[in-house]
């Protein structure tokens, strides 16, 4: 599905992700684990394309057979990857409505708008917050479901979710965690975490662990519980 | 297919039009004593223009703000008369003429939604109307020529009161050689519903434009005045030089909102000054998105106790454009109010502007004043720069200011890619969202052509 091939990625100068293989399989869940700095964001970031990034000349990205690594980041998109942003821009005057209308533009606006307040209501997303949804001065738990949001409209084929529980409330992860396992049956997901809690949600068939850039563990979710137990410090 | 960013100028195109009279390029005493007397006009008003000529003459041009030097004062048509005399209906224009209004689309604009037009072409105003019903409630809506020969009185006791010749150089110069412009006398109590809208086009190469527009808003009446402004593309350069006179008496509110979209030849210089009474309100709407240069910065003098002004200003440089504008506010009594908010988006090496004064004098006390001014820079090339100047005499005031520039960085493009949007529409977008609290203030209908403006400008067309 998605297949990793001598991923090394630089960010001005310096070595973040060392040389990288890895095959993510159809319909499989992944969480991506490891400490602070190992290369996570990073990691998501070299998928869709970010321009600041510089791979290595021998790195490769296919994604259903197709290689990808040259593909602007608008292209990969539009292929089917969706990335939920772990801190996204303020944009200032700018809301999800506006958003979509470009992202969707054969869409009728007026049914575009009413499947958006259909999904958020499921995500407990007042619509207040939809009018200003990008605008500084939203607070990071409402950021986050407008990015889960995006992820249930999009409805990619592969989900990349950096950190997706991050300033949720207990009721709002339940309420996201549902809506996500619905949706992503059968498709591709990566859940970059921290934490073990949000894969009691929403289980993983792997879990990679991600150590200076390199993957240093792969096996199943007791490889995320042995984390939460200890730390990396074993890792 | 076009390349994408470049800018396609709707209202680049020109008529063939021979106009009935013409001045030779080049000013002087004798073109501005020509011009009076082509006009027909009264001795006080020839006198006022040699007077302010004398003046234009010592005047030094600025020495702050955009460089003026390619301005040629000898090269430009100061006066040219399109047609003999003015039509009461469309029809009644010659075609060419006609053609250009209808391609704007006033003719129909005035069906639609407006209470009164006036449609200015080159030197003179060319057509006016004003709905019957606003006429017997006395509302005077002609242009200023009309003006001084009908209601001499009214004009003696306004006319160059609040912007004298000696104001500036380009004051000056409109004093001497004014052509045009708006008259407009609201009498007491009375509010006009539907905004009353004038047209200013410059058709002829090298011409020069220079109206004059009076407002008297008597006590308690109520008037909304919207201008609008192309020309079209030359590669030499024209110059519009207004100024613009508003006395707003007790308990009066006039707006005026500008849509200055004059083709990037043009260099847009404006005096705009007002005067506000007792609890009476000013709300200035300026927005700039064309011109070569435009340097303009609406005033207002709060000369009432807890009279209150609001100065919303919207600039756009693209490319080679400068937009040095901004707003003054000058707090002469007690308990008044003023509210700046600028925004300004600087495009592919375009330059804003912001130039403000805040002056609040001794004994305005607990007046209050807000500034807010922030730019967008859209990419490395692009510049804003901000001046604002505070002189705060009274101790017993509010005042905040507040400024930011914001970029349009790769992350923020970034998130859009992510998305599947592209650049270009990213932008557009993103300048549009910035724009929005200036331009839901717009009517709607401006408000949709502003939007329209701007995304030509960002997305280019494809063709």
């Amino acid at each position: 599905m998605l297949e990793l091939k001598n991923l090394t990625v630089r960010i001005q100068n310096k070595e973040i992700l060392h040389d990288i293989n890895f095959k993510f399989e159809k319909g499989k869940t992944y969480a991506i684990m490891g400490p602070n700095g190992s290369g996570k964001t990073t990691l998501a970031l070299a998928i869709l394309g970010y321009p600041g990034l510089s791979l290595d000349k021998k790195s490769k990205i296919i994604f259903n057979g197709r290689d990808i690594t040259n593909l602007k980041p608008e292209e990969r998109a539009k292929k089917g990857i969706f990335l939920s942003f772990q801190n996204p821009p303020p944009l200032s005057g700018v809301n999800i409505f506006q958003l979509l209308q470009y992202a969707f533009p054969k869409i009728n606006p007026l049914i575009l708008r009413q499947k958006t307040k259909e999904i958020s209501q499921k995500l407990g997303l007042e619509e207040e917050v939809l009018e200003r949804s990008f605008h500084p001065g939203v607070s990071g738990g409402e950021k986050k479901k407008v990015e889960a949001l995006q992820a249930l409209i999009f409805n990619p084929k592969l989900f990349i979710f950096d950190e997706i529980d991050t300033g949720l409330d207990v009721d709002a992860l339940r309420k996201i965690s549902q809506s996500i396992n619905e949706i992503k049956k059968g498709k591709t997901t990566i859940l970059i975490t921290h934490y073990a809690r949000i894969l009691r949600y929403i289980e993983p068939d792997y879990v990679l662990v991600l150590k200076e850039g390199r993957i240093s563990h792969f096996g199943d979710k007791t490889l995320a519980e042995k984390i939460e137990r200890e730390g990396y410090k074993n890792f | 297919m076009k390349k994408r960013l470049e800018f396609k100028y709707k209202f680049g195109f020109s008529v063939p039009h021979k106009p009935v009279y013409t001045t030779k390029p080049g000013i002087s005493e004798k073109v501005v004593k020509e011009i009076s007397y082509l006009k027909g006009e009264p001795k006080w008003m020839r006198d006022f223009r040699l007077k302010a000529f004398k003046i234009f003459k010592q005047k030094e041009m600025p020495k702050w703000g955009p460089d003026l030097s390619s301005l040629k004062f000898d090269e430009i048509i100061y006066y040219l008369k399109p047609i003999e005399k003015r039509a009461d209906y469309w029809e009644q224009l010659p075609p060419e003429i006609k053609k250009t209004y209808d391609l704007i689309g006033i003719p129909e604009a005035e069906k639609k939604f407006l209470a009164g037009v006036s449609a200015q072409f080159e030197s003179e105003v060319v057509y006016e109307s004003i709905k019957k019903d606003l006429e017997k409630k006395g509302v005077i809506f002609c242009d200023m020529d009309t003006a001084v020969k009908k209601y001499p009185e009214i004009v003696k006791e306004y006319f160059g009161k609040l912007v004298p010749p000696a104001d500036n150089k380009f004051a000056a110069l409109n004093s001497a050689v004014w052509s045009g412009g708006s008259f407009i006398f609201v009498p007491k109590g009375v509010k006009v519903p539907l905004p009353l809208q004038a047209y200013f086009r410059i058709n002829a190469e090298r011409m020069g434009q220079f109206e004059r527009t009076l407002i008297v808003a008597e006590e308690g009446s109520f008037v909304h005045y919207v201008e609008g402004c192309t020309a079209p593309i030359y590669s030499t350069q024209s110059l519009h030089a207004a100024v613009v006179e508003i006395f707003v008496k007790k308990g009066a509110r006039v707006r005026y909102t500008t849509i200055q979209n004059w083709n990037k030849n043009v260099f847009n210089l404006v005096t705009k000054r007002s005067k506000i009474e007792e609890e009476a309100i000013m709300e200035w709407v300026d927005c700039n998105i064309g011109s070569a240069v435009t340097m303009k910065y609406p005033s207002v003098f709060l000369a009432g106790r807890k009279s209150k002004a609001e100065t919303l200003s919207l600039a756009y440089a693209f490319g080679n454009q400068i937009q040095d504008t901004g707003a003054k506010m000058i707090h002469l009594a007690p308990e008044t109010s003023s509210r700046v908010i600028s925004k300004s988006v600087a495009v592919k090496g375009g330059r804003t502007s912001y130039r403000g004064l805040v002056q609040v004098l001794k004994g305005a006390k607990k007046s209050s004043v807000y500034v807010s001014c922030d730019a967008l820079i859209l990419d490395k090339i692009s510049r804003s720069d901000t001046y604002p100047t505070m002189k705060i005499f009274e101790k017993d005031v509010q005042i905040q200011h507040e400024a930011t520039v914001e970029k349009i960085g790769e992350d923020k493009l970034f998130y859009f890619n992510c998305r599947g949007i592209k650049k270009e529409e990213a932008e557009s977008l993103l300048v549009n969202g910035f724009i929005q609290p200036i331009a839901k203030e717009l009517p709607l209908e401006y408000a949709i052509e502003l939007n329209r403006l701007i995304n030509l400008q960002m997305e280019g067309t494809v063709g």
